[in-house]
């Protein structure tokens, strides 16, 4: 029986180990109920009771032999098994992305969205306001009395003797003084319209931001603080400012604003022309007409107005050098902000 | 307004300043310098020569063989093609190497043979007209006349003054008294802090008896429009060409030289700014001159070439005889007495007109000419006189006429002298900087205000100065706007920031890029013809809209109502340029006319539109999602048949009770090929201002369930009619609190279902709040369903 005992652990053993082994039929061949080690324990009731104890250890020797190398191999398997099946799920994963769809804001809104982000840092509140407008709010409140020059049609579109589509935002700013009481710190975006043909630089609608802070001891050194510190934060803070005398009839004095050229620094190169400069902003000190049309004593209130065109800066910001790619909407266009 | 150097030094020394830098300052000034250019800078080595002797050239049958004496000791040959020239002739010579105009080089070279060592010029050769050289014209070379002999060999840019620098200003429209030489020569002169000298021009009697009364007499019958008009007459007039050095003045500035009579004029409009204008007095009906409103279809005719005779209204100042018309004031001088090469007796008149008059009358008779450009900003009625004393010492100056004795002086429009209060801490206080009262003074002074204790006199052509910001503003220019130190306001603070919609609208921005849409930006107006390409009947409300009085186009001339034609307009622009599909989205602003006299109505609207990506019900997902993203609940689905610009079958409303807050579909096929579109074209049109109003942002916590959901899934077969809403509706209304969703999850149709019919199958969620439901309790809540179904929509299960 011992004989018979290692002649089958010998030969399970070649059997497991055999390549292709079926390990659940040598399973049951071996530890079965009709199996052959099975078999062998069933005689070992034949066997003496001294030989007994001796047979019995080697039995269960062989079986708990067989069992192990049976489990230890299945595992073995199963671990080959998802290996490879591991390896055929391999994926070529340099093929391109399945890229969800995403959409994106317009360049004039980020531009936008950028200035505003500067100036609600510094307490701002931006305020909306009509895009038909009266007469009232877009000339004759600001200084520009019936017969003046900026009136002229050929710059101003029309509805009737009394109604036009704003020229600038600055009636926002007249509406904001005749509710509201200083301080006053407002900046007004928005569409504005001009009767110009459409080409690379003009449009006959465009959008503007414009400022307005009123308060007592405002002076004209905060206007340029203030501007310089919106310079910075939309063209970056090496940036310098340059103000040039002007006229704007809602403001004395005036200036046009100059930033340093942003692509060169200020040494010069194709985007500001060779002058180290760029003009951007026109602004000024408000006209005392204006405070008093508002019911605000200039002797009392003093503060400033600036504007700043949103084309100009984005098509500057991104080197658009084509106004009208801005309202095709092409999407070939839109993609590249 | 420009400004040469040669000019310009007859009042203040300035040329010796490096002309970049001149401009620069200038313009810190205030005097905006927009460019300047070099005159003659092209032209090199070319001399005033003599022709010494002319032989005709052996090989050629009309070249000439000329010696030149250049001013080098020794004759140059040069070989000229011209057939004008004669020996003893004064020419422009180029003397090989040399430069002309354009960038023409000359050289040394042969001509059939023989050296030719330069180039004989013609005017046209060295930049100049025949305006500018009466006598020349471009057919051959230019002979300059005995008055040359003495300058042989001398650099041609000098012995016609050909060279200078020119400036060019953008003068603002506050400062009219800039569209001067003496104007801007001041400004020139306080910029660079050097002396100035304008001289009075002298009026000199002759004593022969006769006397401007004698011609005329002026009658300002509107004196409104007309306050001040002086005039001088001149007789035994001689009309020439005016003299070198005038013609290239004139020239320098963009000024054709014409005769000496009108080049006067010119000289003194851009010397004193003072528009002037000469009349021809033989042609004047009697001796009367009126200032008057014109009479309502009076005809006249300007002295431009094209002009023809043209109605006026009484609106409109005219210069009139006895009879008619014979200027245009402020604007253009009439044909009937325009100064010809006949003209004997002239009368000059410096007026001044009031601008807007000016202004109104150029702009409806279509004329802007430099005097009616100038009287529109407003002109200084105390310059009319010594501009009309510069005139006529100019025609003494060049023998053009006598000048008669005495002068008209009509002067209705007197202005008082204008004061300000000169406050030297509220200006510092104001400007934020720490200037001396001394300071101030001084500059103001230099500018020509007065200052006396505290009181500042503005000078008469300083009409735009009237108050403390005005002198502060003079006074810093000066100083240097970039001197003030930048400051940041000290002040209260303030409630700043985004408004809630300002706020919601930026949210929703991220939300609709976020589901691949991309925003456009188009105009506000469009055409009336908009509203037929996406079909609206003819009685729309939609179609009235605001109308642009004047409009750029037909296609930009009323505001829109709706932005469905701009946005499709956008879709059209990505299909011809071949983008395979787009998905846009713009928020809006529409225009809702009130009433004629009111503003109207802006509202926002959000509008979508796609091509190429997506179905309709990707954009029913797309408008509910922005539904739900302002917190909307229970908005219903409505199927809307009616919609003109939407497909009949295909479109569908999002409502909220009896409002509808949504409206989207595929575009009829008629709009859609109206746009150049084919295939399933989506769009939807969303009521953001009242989406806003309804939102519902308060989000409050719900406790996660503690009980398990079960559902249920039916099939049923029914009319193609029935609306899959319909048996989602019924089965939530008749399963009552338990039913977490009823969504229909797949609709098929098929042979074995028949036609006309479609198998619709909808997965119903039960929960109950407190506890697993039992199958018993779902059980009865789906039989409670089916019938509900059987009775009101007389549907049943499809046989398994």
């Amino acid at each position: 029986m011992k004989e018979r005992l290692l002649e089958i652990k010998k030969e399970a053993e070649e059997a497991l180990h055999a390549a292709s082994a079926d390990l659940e039929a040598l399973r049951i061949k071996y530890l079965g109920k009709k199996g052959e080690l099975t078999a062998v324990v069933r005689g070992m009731g034949a066997l003496s009771p001294e030989e007994r104890p001796a047979m019995g250890a080697l039995a269960n020797e062989v079986r708990s032999y067989i069992e192990g190398e049976i489990t230890r191999l299945k595992q073995e398997y199963e671990a080959r098994a998802k290996e490879n099946k591991l390896r055929e799920e391999r994926l070529d994963v340099t093929m391109p992305a399945s890229l969800p769809a995403v959409g994106g804001r317009h360049p004039l809104a980020k531009t936008q969205r950028d200035m505003e982000d500067i100036f609600l840092g510094m307490g701002f509140s931006i305020v909306d306001g009509p895009e038909v407008e009266l007469d009232y709010y877009n000339f004759q409140a600001l200084n520009m009395p019936e017969g003046h020059p900026a009136r002229d049609t050929q710059d101003t579109f029309y509805i009737t003797d009394n109604i036009l589509l704003r020229s600038q935002t600055s009636g926002v700013q007249i509406r904001t003084m005749e509710k509201k009481k200083p301080p006053i710190r407002i900046i007004s975006p928005g569409r504005v319209y001009r009767s110009d043909e459409v080409d690379a630089t003009h449009s006959p609608l465009f959008h503007q931001v414009e400022g307005l802070v009123v308060d007592r001891g405002i002076t004209m050194g905060d206007l340029r603080g203030t501007l310089l510190v919106f310079a910075k934060g939309l063209f970056g803070s090496e940036t310098r400012i340059r103000f040039r005398p002007h006229h704007f009839p809602y403001t004395e004095p005036s200036a046009e604003v100059d930033v340093s050229c942003f692509a060169c620094g200020g040494k010069g190169c194709r985007l500001c022309k060779n002058e180290g400069w760029i003009e951007v902003l026109g602004c000024g000190m408000v006209h005392p007409n204006v405070l008093r049309g508002c019911d605000i004593d200039p002797d009392e209130y003093s503060g400033f107005a600036f504007g700043i065109g949103i084309e100009r800066v984005a098509m500057l910001k991104y080197h658009i050098d084509d106004m009208r790619l801005l309202y095709e909407n092409d999407l070939r266009f839109l993609s590249q902000f | 307004m420009k400004l040469s150097y040669r000019w310009c030094e007859d009042f203040t020394k300035v040329s010796d300043i490096d002309p970049k830098h001149f401009a620069d300052r200038m313009t810190d000034t205030g005097s905006k310098v927009e460019c300047f250019e070099t005159l003659a800078a092209d032209i090199e080595n070319v001399v005033v020569a003599k022709i010494l002797k002319i032989e005709p050239h052996p090989d050629s049958d009309h070249l000439l063989i000329c010696q030149m004496d250049c001013g080098e000791g020794s004759p140059r040959q040069i070989i000229t093609g011209a057939q004008n020239v004669f020996e003893g002739a004064i020419v422009p010579a180029a003397k090989a190497p040399a430069s002309l105009p354009g960038g023409v080089k000359i050289k040394s070279g042969k001509l059939r043979g023989l050296p030719s060592d330069g180039m004989l010029c013609s005017i046209g050769e060295l930049g100049l007209t025949s305006h500018d050289m009466p006598g020349n014209d471009n057919s051959g070379i230019c002979i300059l006349g005995e008055e040359f002999a003495d300058k042989v060999g001398v650099d041609i840019r000098e012995a016609l003054l050909l060279s200078d620098v020119v400036f060019d200003y953008e003068i603002t429209p506050n400062r009219p008294d800039c569209l001067s030489v003496i104007g801007l020569a001041k400004e020139a002169a306080v910029t660079f802090d050097r002396p100035y000298h304008i001289p009075e021009p002298k009026d000199e009697k002759v004593g022969d008896g006769d006397d401007v009364s004698n011609y005329i007499r002026v009658d300002i019958e509107a004196p409104d429009l007309c306050p001040r008009y002086c005039a001088k007459a001149v007789k035994n007039v001689k009309i020439a060409p005016s003299p070198l050095w005038m013609r290239m003045r004139l020239r320098a500035l963009g000024v054709r030289p014409i005769n000496n009579i009108v080049d006067i004029t010119n000289y003194v409009m851009l010397e004193y700014g003072q528009p002037m204008h000469a009349f021809d007095y033989k042609c004047l009906d009697g001796a009367h001159i009126h200032v008057r409103r014109a009479h309502d279809g009076e005809l006249y005719r300007s002295l431009d070439i094209n002009a023809e005779d043209t109605p006026l209204t009484s609106s409109m100042l005219v210069i009139a005889d006895d009879n008619k018309p014979v200027a245009l004031a402020g604007v253009m001088g009439g044909a009937n007495s325009e100064i010809t090469e006949n003209t004997a007796t002239v009368i000059f008149e410096s007026a001044n007109f009031e601008g807007v008059s000016v202004r109104r009358t150029a702009k409806a008779m279509g004329i802007r000419t430099e005097s009616s450009g100038r009287f529109e900003k407003g002109m200084d009625p105390e310059n009319a006189m010594p501009a009309l004393m510069r005139a006529c010492e100019l025609v003494r100056l060049l023998g053009a006429g006598d000048v008669v004795d005495g002068v008209i002086d009509e002067y209705p429009g007197r202005r008082p002298v204008r004061t300000v209060k000169f406050e030297p801490d509220r200006i510092n206080a104001f400007l934020g900087v720490h200037l001396s009262r001394e300071y101030m003074e001084e500059t103001l002074r230099k500018l020509s205000f007065g200052v006396e204790g505290d009181t500042v006199t503005v000078p008469s052509w300083r009409g735009d100065v009237e108050c403390m910001n005005d002198l502060a503003e003079e006074v810093i220019r000066m100083y240097g706007y970039n001197e003030v130190e930048t400051t940041l306001p000290t002040i209260k603070m303030a409630e700043g920031g985004r408004t809630p919609r300002q706020d919601f609208d930026e949210k929703l921005h991220s939300l609709l890029c976020g589901m691949g849409l991309w925003e456009a930006a188009t105009f506000s107006f469009i055409g009336p013809r908009s509203y037929d390409a996406i079909r609206l009947p003819a009685d729309s409300p939609k179609r009235n809209s605001v109308v642009i009085r004047n409009p750029l186009g037909e296609d930009t001339s009323v505001m829109r109502t709706t932005a469905l034609p701009s946005i499709l307009e956008v879709l059209e622009h990505n299909k011809n340029h071949k983008n395979e599909s787009a998905a846009m989205y713009e928020i809006a602003t529409v225009y809702i006319p009130t009433s004629p006299d009111t503003l109207p109505n802006e509202k926002r609207a959000l509008f979508i539109a796609s091509y190429g990506v997506g179905d309709f019900y990707k954009m029913k997902g797309i408008a509910e999602r922005v539904l739900m993203f302002a917190g909307i609940k229970g908005y219903k689905t409505k199927t809307v048949t009616d919609d003109p610009s939407y497909h009949p079958g295909r479109c569908a409303a999002l409502t909220l009770g009896e409002e509808t807050l949504a409206v989207l579909g595929e575009l009829h096929p008629d709009v859609a090929a109206a746009y150049g579109l084919t295939g399933s074209v989506l769009a939807a049109e969303i009521d953001i201002d009242r989406v806003f109003e309804l939102r519902d942002t308060h989000h409050e916590f719900r406790h996660l369930p503690k009980y398990p959901s079960t559902y249920r899934d039916f099939s049923f077969v029914c009319s193609e009619e029935l609306e899959a809403g319909k048996i989602e509706d019924v089965c939530t209304e008749a399963g009552g609190k338990l039913v977490e969703s009823a969504v229909v999850f797949d609709v098929y149709r098929g042979i074995q279902i028949g036609v006309g019919k479609k198998s619709v199958s909808i997965r119903v969620t039960l929960r109950a709040e407190d506890r697993t439901l039992t199958d018993e309790e779902a059980d009865k809540t789906t039989e409670k369903m089916l019938r509900a179904l059987s009775d009101k929509l007389r549907i049943a299960l499809r046989d398994r």
